[in-house]
């Protein structure tokens, strides 16, 4: 190659035509087509070697298993992490049906309680009011005997003064009262 | 004035150091060289130092060690299932070294090391070394039942066993030399499009044409970068796929 290296490259700017023949000319005064010319072969071979076999070492004892431990610490970190927030879900629950139960209770308490006290208070007023019922019961029936008895004796004072009325107003027209059993005679068959 | 191109200058070997013959053979320290420790570097850079920190969050650089390590792995387990990890070193490598090579020769000026047969030979041959020797070490003579396919009639074989021997004994080939052709002929392609753009410049009238081989060239700068991933992984199912008949040769 180096021995050749002249002959072929021309001088990069040169003033060159552009001959047809001419790469086939240098190709064939070189001797092969570049990827095909074996005497850079061997030394290929051995960079490859050298290089391919420093690549393989370093991916096989770092590369590699650093890559795997990042990927499985990620992976039973992200596992981990998972369970935390299934445990911490699963207690967040529960103590969210803790909270439904106790407001329940709450709620069922104050419900009694309130119904308690608005039988005590119902219980309370029906005593009161049946207690001023009797009461009012006692006066009206003491006023209706006071009644009947004025009544009575009004009535009585009536009939005496009807009785008088009527023994006028006979006395005027006959010019003679009229004896006191005629008189509650005519009394009792009117009252009738 | 004229310009002068040769799209084949760009393979050529350049000794950076030379040390001396063996014969025919000249021993240097090449730009391929070069560029083969620099890949080495490349990937020693994405895969040690930026995992050095061992974070639990990644980073960009550590994300993308990750990524590929998880790429291989699975690549690895699909065609060779459990039995295979064993070999998610080398071929983890081989996928990492390709790669960087490969994505080394899209670098305007760079050169492209597998773009040498010798190199993607040397590499194949690598791997059908490992498929033999470990397929032997595991299975002694039980390997070479590879070459026999079950419930097929006795004189069958006669045809059918050379038929596997070839087709094995050609695996290498076609590793290197698909790998070798891909990166080669994308290479001049290139290189001779993206000349048209210059010729068509320099040819007055005709200089409005030249932006037709420029957005060609453009063009073929993206196939070759899916091309270089592509032959990288390629490469690496292929390693796979041949490993798992050193584990698994009844198949």
């Amino acid at each position: 190659m180096a021995q050749s290296n002249p002959t072929t490259t021309p001088p990069p700017g040169a003033d060159t035509q552009i001959v047809p023949g001419h790469t086939e000319h240098t190709e064939a005064h070189s001797g092969a087509f570049p990827p095909f010319e074996s005497s850079g072969f061997l030394a290929q071979l051995i960079w490859l070697a050298l290089a391919f076999g420093l690549l393989y070492y370093l991916m096989d004892k770092v590369a590699l298993p650093r890559i795997q431990a990042i990927l499985h610490a990620r992976a039973e970190r992200l596992r981990a992490d998972l369970d935390q927030a299934q445990a911490m879900k699963s207690e967040a629950d529960a103590a969210g049906i803790a909270y439904e139960t106790a407001l329940r209770d709450a709620q069922g308490k104050a419900r009694d309680i309130a119904q308690a006290t608005r039988n005590d208070l119902a219980a309370e007023a029906d005593a009161k009011r049946k207690a001023l019922e009797s009461e009012l019961n006692t006066k009206l029936s003491s006023a209706e005997a006071t009644i009947r008895t004025r009544t009575e004796a009004a009535m009585g004072n009536v009939r005496s003064i009807a009785g008088e009325a009527a023994s006028a107003i006979v006395e005027r027209l006959t010019g003679q009262a009229p004896d006191q059993a005629t008189l509650e005679r005519a009394l009792d068959a009117t009252a009738h | 004035m004229a310009v002068t191109i040769d799209p084949i200058e760009q393979f050529e070997l350049k000794p950076l150091v030379s040390l001396g013959h063996i014969g025919h053979q000249q021993l240097a320290f090449t730009q391929s060289a070069l560029y083969m420790f620099a890949a080495v570097g490349v990937i020693a850079l994405i895969t040690i130092v930026a995992t050095a920190s061992r974070s639990v969050v990644p980073g960009r650089m550590q994300s993308l060690a990750e990524i590929f390590y998880e790429f291989m792995a699975d690549t690895l387990h699909q065609a060779t299932g459990d039995g295979g990890k064993r070999f998610m070193p080398l071929v983890f490598s081989l996928f990492m070294f390709v790669l960087v090579l490969n994505l080394f020769g899209m670098i305007p000026y760079a050169f492209a090391v597998t773009s040498h047969l010798i190199v993607t030979f040397g590499l194949a041959a690598l791997v059908i070394s490992v498929v033999v020797i470990y397929g032997v070490m595991k299975h002694g003579s039980h390997f070479f039942g590879l070459f026999v396919p079950s419930g097929v009639p006795k004189p069958l074989l006669a045809i059918l066993v050379p038929i596997e021997i070839i087709s094995f004994i050609s695996r290498p080939i076609s590793l290197s030399v698909r790998l070798f052709a891909n990166m080669l002929a994308g290479h001049i392609a290139m290189k001779i499009f993206a000349f048209f753009v210059v010729q068509l410049l320099l040819a007055g009238a005709w200089s409005v044409l030249s932006p037709l081989p420029l957005f060609l060239t453009i063009a073929l700068t993206a196939l070759e970068f899916l091309v270089a991933a592509l032959q990288a992984y390629v490469f690496a199912t292929l390693t796979a796929i041949y490993l798992n008949d050193a584990l698994h040769p009844g198949h």
